[in-house]
């Protein structure tokens, strides 16, 4: 199946901010982080469909996953 | 002799109030610069200072900005920028939360900074500048660490309050203690080339959803830094949220979270 990830802020940074990524059939977006060797502690908002999820949420064929990392400066 | 509001009418300028003519008023009348600022709105005159706030910004919205208190936690890369323009626009009271002192590493981006200033209180800092640009302006300088313990006495009576802080776990109990009292929490956060903004109102949980799940009280800008122009660009978007918070003007934030990459200038804005 193919899943859209979009990466925001720095997670795009040496990888990519639109891409398309095959896999089987049970991915969790755990699967596609550990992939993109994004700890989850840099994943702090994760979005399917424009729906607010966690790591463990699976994927299914067409969906789109956005993440955006953690930002706490001021 | 003549009354305060005599003195004002008689010296107003098609209706506007010379700074002059307002320090004159403060030492004839032995009056605090806030009471005659004041008498001087509440005369439907307007001191000079605002009149380039006009015609975005009525005379009444003006009045309603000066009676209204803002707190805002945090006095660093974002609060300076913060408590700037909410003086300069005339808020007319504001509460400024830090228990920190200025160190060499802040004078990349801290405004309140200086050479001049290294070692004295951020807060201290705040109270100065804000004299310096408007006396009309009270600041209330609170040099403790925000908790969920003293939240609600040192937020008491905000109309709004602004998150500057630069820890996760503080920005959480600030986010809970505004939920408790209905208090605005206007959310700003900055890491290297990239910002986010967004708006809670009372009843929702929206910087929970942000920062669910999180263990580190630190994100991307432990690794990052922090950069001048992130700051004071954040931090405009946060005085835009206050000011249209206390006037119901326009759309606010609100359920949604702007996420700023300047590196490759791109604005997202993604509703949570």
């Amino acid at each position: 199946m193919k899943v859209t990830v979009k990466l925001f802020a720095s997670l795009s940074r040496g990888r990519f901010a639109v891409g398309v990524f095959e896999g089987e059939a049970t991915l969790t977006v755990r699967d596609i982080l550990a992939s993109l060797k994004i700890p989850e502690e840099e994943a702090s908002i994760i979005f399917i469909n424009g729906r607010h999820e966690d790591a463990d949420a699976a994927l299914g064929d067409g969906d789109t996953l956005a993440v955006f990392p953690p930002v706490g400066g001021g | 002799m003549k009354s305060l509001r005599e003195f004002l009418v008689a010296h107003a300028q098609n209706g506007v109030i010379s700074f002059s003519v307002q320090a004159k008023a403060v030492r004839e009348f032995r009056l605090p610069f806030p009471v005659v600022e004041e008498t001087i709105l509440k005369t439907n005159l307007l001191p000079s200072r605002y009149l380039r706030n006009q015609e975005t910004l009525s005379q009444a919205d003006q009045f309603s900005l000066f009676r209204s208190r803002v707190a805002v936690i945090g006095c660093g890369g974002l609060g300076g920028y913060i408590v700037e323009a909410l003086a300069r626009v005339g808020i007319g009271h504001i509460t400024v939360i830090d228990p920190d002192v200025f160190d060499d590493h802040n004078l990349n981006r801290q405004l309140l900074s200086e050479t001049g200033t290294l070692g004295l209180s951020k807060a201290e800092a705040a109270v100065g500048r804000v004299r310096r640009i408007n006396p009309a302006v009270t600041v209330a300088p609170v040099k403790r660490v925000f908790t969920r313990e003293n939240g609600g006495m040192l937020l008491k009576h905000a109309r709004a309050a602004v998150d500057a802080l630069d820890s996760i776990g503080l920005r959480l109990d600030l986010a809970d203690v505004c939920m408790e009292m209905g208090i605005p929490l206007v959310h700003g956060s900055i890491g290297g080339w990239y910002g986010q903004v967004t708006t809670q109102f009372p009843g929702e949980d929206t910087l929970r959803k942000i920062y669910s799940g999180r263990s580190h009280d630190k994100g991307i800008e432990d690794r990052l830094g922090n950069l001048s122009f992130m700051a004071c660009l954040v931090a405009g978007f946060q005085a835009a949220e206050v000011v249209k918070i206390i006037l119901d003007q326009g759309k606010t934030l609100r359920g949604r979270m702007l996420s700023i990459n300047l590196l490759d200038v791109e604005i997202v804005d993604v509703a949570l």
